[in-house]
Order: C-alpha cells, then structure tokens, then sequence
C-alpha cells in the first residue's frame, strides 16, 4: 500500500538514491579512517557524475565490498548497512572502535518531493558525515595509525551489533532523511572505553630512519591470537562466531587471491616468495578488509618491512605515514602509474607531512594535475552505475604470482623531490614496520632507545663488526636484530665517500661504551679514588715547600 | 518568518582564535553552501560540484572538512582575522562574539533599497584565556579540540531538522538568495559581524564590521 501513492518513476529514483547513498557513505567513512587528509576540488560546471553534487571519490575496493554486503538489497526496516571500524595492533590485539549505522524506519513522509528534496537532504545529510567523520575519537586515532597499530573496515549488512564497543559506548546522531518509503537514518555508536589505547600512548618518536624489524624469521607469531572468519556471510546470517574458520593455510590463499583481483587499477602487493610458506601472523589473518592506506597489512607480515620518513627532520608522530596509494596502475606496466581518468581506480589521496597553512597550499597546488577525474557512479539519470570498474576486478582469478608488487607514491615531502605521479618501485619502501610481536620489544631492540649494556662476554661492536663482515645486509642474521635492506635516504649520494648513509648507520650503530660511562667501572675508579686520598694528600703535604715556591714564581 | 539564532561558547587560547572559528564557520557554510547553479532553458538548473578538504589546526588538536574554495576560505581568514585583532586589541578581558548571519534579499520598490531579512544566524561567543605553562597549553590545546568536536555535533544537530530554508530561487531571483560571485561553489548570502565587549560586560567597541559579499546591490 505504501508503493502505490509513490509514482514509479519516483519509486526507481529514490531506490537508486538510497543505493548511491549507502555507497557514499561507505566510501566517507572508510576515507575519513585511511588516516590521511582528504581533499577533493569543487567544480562549477556540473559534470553529471557526482552524486549528490559532492565531490566524493570512489576507491573501488571499498565499493566492491560494499556491494558485496548489499548484495542487491537496500537498507530497510530490520536490515541496516553497518560500516565497523576497528583497530587492531600489532600484536594481533583488535578493538572495535565504531559502528557506523545506516538505518530505514517506518516513519514515512509522503509528501515529501523525491527527486529534488529527498535528494538535497541526502545530499546535506553526506556533508554532515564528512564533519562527524572526523568528531569522533576514533578520527584521531586512524591519523596517528600505521606504528603500532592499524585501522580496519567491516562493512555488514543486518541487524546491528553493538555488543563489542564495550560498556558505556556513546551515540552521535548525523542526521535523517525522511522519504515515502521510511525515514532514513545515519548515526555512529563509539567506544568511549579506550583506556588503554589513547591517542597519547601511541605518540610514538617515528620509527628510526632505515631499520627493519625483522620479526618474523626467527620468532614464529604467537598461537593464542583469534582469528577472525573471512566471510562476511557467516554474520549476515546470524551464525555464531564459533562457525569454522579458515585454516591458516586457506585465510593465507584467500588474502592472497582477494589482492590478486584486485583490479589493476589498485596497487598490488609484493611478498617474497621464501617468506610465503612462513605461518601469517594474525593480522594477516583477520580478514575484515583493512583500510585502504593499509591494504597491505596483510603482506607485511611476511615481508621485510623497511620505510622512511617521507622528511627528515619531522618530529612529531604524526609524520609517520610517508606513504600513499596511487592508483591507475597498467597491468602490463605494473610499475607506470597511470593518469587516473582512463582506466578509473584510485585518484591520489594526497597528505603532507607537515600541519598548517603551508601545508595546505601546497597540498591545493598538487590536487590539480590529477584530481580532475571523478570516480563517482553512474549520474542520477543513467542507469548503469561502476560495475564496470569493479566487474574488471572480480573477473580476475587469483594469479598464481608468487610476487605481488608493492608500488607507492611516496607522499610529498619537503626533502622528496619525486613528481607526485612517479612511481617509486618495489624496493619494498613500506612505511609501517610497526608489525613487531610486542610494542616493548620493538623499543628495547632499539639501539637508540636502549643502548647496549656494557658487555663483560661479547661486545656488541665486536658482534655487529663480525656480523657486518659476515652477512649481506639482506639476509639477515641471528645476532643482528636488525638489517638494513635497500635504503634510499635523502641527502645520501656521496660521491666521496663510496660508503652510503645506510651502510654507515650501520657499521656504527654499536659503538662500545664509554668505559667511563660503565658504572662498574666508574664505581671501580671511585672507590679507589677514595682510597687513594689519604696517600695523595700526605704526598703532597710532604712538598709543600716546593709547591709554595713554585706558586710565588708565578706571581 | 522568525530567524533561528544559534549560539555556540567556547574558550581558548589567544592563539587558538581564529583556528577555533575557522573551524565553526566552516563547518556551518560546508552545510549552507551547494555547487553554482546552471539555469537551463527550461526552467531548470543544474547544480555544480562540491568538494571538500581537510584542515588540521596547529594549535588544536583538531581537524575539521572545509569545502574546497579557496575564495571562500579567504573571506573568512579575513573576517576571523579582523575579530581576532580587534580582541587583542581591545584591552578587554577577552570577551567578544562573532557571527554569521544568512540572509534573504527582498527587493523593494524605488525609493526603497533592498532589504535584507535574516533567517539564520550563528553566533559563537569568545572568552580568552592566558595560559602561561607549556603543560596548560598542552591541555588545552586538547580540551579545545574536544570541545570543538562537540560543538561541530551541535552544528550538525541544528543542520539535521531540516527547519527554514529559503525557496530555490529561479534565474532571476538566484542573486537574493544566493552568494553568487564564488566562481567554484555558491554559499547562502552570508554576512558576518562581530562585538567586543569590555570586562565591565558593555559594549565599549560595537565593532560592526559588515562584510556584505554582494555588495555589488550598491
């Protein structure tokens, strides 16, 4: 009875809005938590593609799984589109952060115009979002992401399930859309029980320059951490969550074929072949799709992690994303990045290093070369929408690579001085090697942090010296926690000195003590210092004459 | 038609003015502002693109989406400049407000000028503090942001009931309802204003600084 008062026409444009709505919201959220500032141009000449007259691009992953939780429904009564974001550290530890609801109810406003002012309030109700996005706590979290833990997404779709923001969680209302159908509804629950994970314990002195914390070949990942189903189907369906679960090895295949499909348009992984067989540690394993930004979380398990700050001098933790997705990669050229615009995918999500206006204008001079495309769907009139660009994807099987290539664009910083549209290669320039089994570990292995005890048995100069002789700096080896692999700094070309920056860091990394600086031996030096008081100064009472002497020829 | 008044309070650092108000108003023009409108023959229109982008503040924990016009983020930088000196300035105890006034042109008949009928202002109320250790500022640098967040969900409250907006305007009628000079977005006609007001809680420098952005009706 409630269709028949909406004519058909309006019924196909108000199902087609609330599709593309769910979907932009979708991609809101997700954006808002990759940890990076968003920016897109505004436009004055209406190109037809942007839904509800906002600029607000499409990373196709995001998409694809949002449909995929759809599955061709639309949010209604009882079925609501729930977008969970979730952090989860590098221990394998995950907190859900917020559940992001989108919501129908019953309440329906028939008089009200579809085409024109459903679709503005819809339109308000995103631009409502964009602020609320970055209100909550968890905003503050994901920009300060990437160290020691990571941001995830889950998108469901059905009932919503709150139960896991613990005690206390706070509501914030974003707004609702009344239409003929049901009054839709977009609101956010948040944890506010983040005692243990606040901002604060997570500002961090960015990881030092050049050195990789190779966990994994030496300390396999610890048993006891859950892993989480990879279908999203198991909870749509209401199974309880003892439903099986992959075996290590299948979650290993399907993380492995989910980015090997990935459409060429997105950035593919690199993992080592030798490291492959090695048991993914739990992030790898929880196959809620990490965030865009992060995508690659999955691999870093299992590969050597290097990164460098995109500048030096940066201080504060803030700083310790160098890295951003490009998009428009040509599979044949894997690593040319393509103008995005032909080939659709992933227009730069530009950030820079640095706070402020300065930041800002710079940041506004580089969204112009390439942020002209838009990657909205389908215009409200037409009716096909981007399946094509994620239909690319999906036809793709899982390529039996064994390499997958990690392709960057290092985000511009004031000591890069890359073009934004070139690619930096696969020499593994992954900024996150926060993936250690334990936070303390990560620092007491840190020779900056800790510096090495004065050793009675073996130095650790001697260790590292023999060490540097001994092993290419690549493979690794069972003294050195750490090994230096393919390290381009800034500043480091000298053509002097054949030795480059990494190589030096290095050699020099474990100098002994300073044998005065050992309180063993200064304590030593001490007490006998006391000791021998008493014998110095009878010595010298014995001279005094010729001391006092000496003093008057100075006078 | 009654003009809805909204009012917002907070407290901040000196240096912490303008990012503080940047944010509010950006906030609240992100939601009163749409694409150019495009009047096609038949009546019609078509709405042009708006994008957004963020801003981090560097004296507050704090990012806010502003849209993506670089005119109208200088209108405000110059508006929320004039009201942070004229705080500094003013040798009060710090108090003063600002706001944002978005009006309707009503045309009159000759000898009558314009008139200009408000129906929704903002008004954010100012107290400054001086804080003089670095672990005060380091809070407040904080608390700020966090009250900003509220203070963002009290906009987006307001925003969501959906009360008073003018009519869309046809061709002829856009430029009494709509700022149309922005050559990439097109805000509601908007004013802003402010007051300071002296520790004895008068208003000694009634400062009413107009910034009419259509003052091309002169």
């Amino acid at each position: 009875a409630m269709d028949t008062d909406l004519s058909s026409q309006d019924r196909k444009d108000l199902d087609k809005f609330i599709k593309f709505f769910a979907l932009k919201t979708v991609q809101v959220i997700v954006q808002a938590r990759l940890g990076e500032k968003i920016c897109t141009r505004s436009s004055s000449s209406p190109t037809g593609s942007d839904w509800f007259n906002l600029a607000i691009k499409d990373i196709p992953e995001v998409t694809h799984e949002a449909k995929k939780a759809l599955a061709g429904q639309l949010p209604a009564v009882g079925r609501s589109m729930c977008v969970e974001i979730s952090l989860k550290t590098s221990e394998g530890d995950s907190m859900e952060l917020e559940i992001w609801c989108l919501e129908m109810n019953e309440k329906c406003d028939k008089e009200i115009k579809v085409s024109y002012t459903v679709y503005n309030r819809l339109s308000l109700l995103l631009k409502s979002l964009l602020a609320i996005t970055r209100v909550t706590p968890a905003y503050r979290l994901s920009r300060k992401q990437g160290h020691e833990y990571v941001i995830l997404y889950r998108i469901y779709f059905g009932e919503v399930q709150l139960s896991g923001l613990g005690e206390g969680f706070q509501t914030v209302r974003v707004g609702t859309v009344g239409t003929p159908l049901g009054t839709i509804t977009l609101s956010c629950a948040y944890r506010i029980n983040l005692a243990f994970m606040s901002t604060r314990q997570f500002e961090r002195t960015p990881p030092i320059m050049g050195i990789i914390i190779d966990h994994f070949v030496d300390r396999p990942y610890p048993s006891s951490s859950p892993m989480h189903p990879c279908n999203y189907s198991s909870r749509t369906t209401g199974e309880d969550n003892g439903a099986t679960y992959p075996s290590v090895e299948d979650s290993q295949e399907v993380c492995t074929t989910s980015f090997s499909t990935s459409p060429p348009s997105q950035c593919v992984f690199t993992v080592t072949k030798a490291h492959f067989q090695t048991p993914p540690p739990v992030v790898m394993d929880t196959l809620k799709v990490p965030m865009m930004g992060l995508a690659f979380s999955h691999q870093l398990s299992s590969s050597r992690l290097s990164y460098q700050p995109a500048a030096l001098g940066v201080g504060s933790a803030d700083m310790g994303y160098p890295v951003i997705f490009a998009g428009g990669l040509n599979a044949a050229h894997p690593h040319q990045l393509i103008v995005p615009g032909k080939e659709g995918g992933i227009p730069p999500v530009l950030s820079q290093p640095a706070h402020g206006t300065q930041a800002d204008h710079e940041r506004m001079a580089m969204c112009t070369p390439l942020d002209g495309a838009l990657y909205s769907a389908a215009t409200p009139s037409s009716s096909e929408d981007t399946e094509t660009v994620s239909n690319s994807s999906e036809g793709k099987s899982g390529s039996p690579h064994d390499l997958l290539e990690t392709i960057f664009v290092r985000k511009v910083g004031a000591f890069v001085n890359k073009p934004i549209n070139q690619v930096t290669m696969a020499s593994l320039d992954i900024p996150f090697a926060m993936f250690a089994p334990k936070n303390v570990e990560l620092e007491d292995n840190d020779p900056m942090v800790n510096p090495p005890d004065s050793p009675d048995v073996e130095s650790p100069l001697q260790g590292s010296l023999h060490s540097e002789g001994s092993s290419g700096s690549s493979t690794g080896n069972t003294h050195d926690d750490f090994v230096m692999v393919d390290f381009k700094p800034a500043f480091s070309k000298d053509d002097i000195l054949p030795m480059d920056l990494g190589t030096f860091y290095r050699e020099f990394q474990n100098p002994p003590q300073l044998s005065s600086l050992s309180i063993d031996i200064g304590a030593q030096s001490m007490a006998e210092d006391l000791d021998s008081l008493p014998e110095k100064l009878a010595v010298h009472e014995k001279n005094v004459r010729e001391f006092d002497a000496f003093v008057e020829t100075l006078q | 038609m009654n003009c809805r008044s909204e009012v917002l309070e907070v407290s901040v650092e000196g240096r912490q003015i303008e990012e503080a108000m940047l944010a509010v108003l950006h906030t609240v023009l992100l939601h009163r502002s749409t694409g150019k409108f495009h009047y096609k023959k038949e009546g019609t229109y078509s709405i042009g693109t708006v994008g957004t982008q963020d801003v981090d503040c560097d004296f507050i924990d704090f990012t806010y989406a502003r849209v993506s016009s670089e005119e109208l983020d200088r209108a405000l930088r110059k508006a929320v400049g004039e009201f942070k000196d004229a705080l500094r300035n003013s040798g009060s105890d710090g108090i003063g407000q600002i706001s944002l006034e978005f009006y309707q042109k009503k045309k009159s008949r000759w000898p009558f000028s314009d008139e200009c009928i408000p129906w929704e202002v903002w008004t954010i109320k100012v107290n400054v503090v001086n804080l003089v250790s670095e672990q005060e500022r380091q809070i407040c640098r904080e608390k700020v942001g966090e009250k900003l967040c509220e203070k963002l969900i009290n906009i987006v409250e307001v925003m969501n009931r959906h009360e008073y907006l003018p009519k869309m305007p046809t061709q002829s009628e856009v430029d009494n309802v709509f700022d149309t000079s922005l050559k990439d977005v097109q805000p509601y006609l908007y004013k802003i204003s402010y007051q300071i007001t002296d520790s004895l809680g008068s208003s000694v420098t009634t400062t009413m600084r107009r910034l009419i952005k259509d003052t091309l009706a002169l």
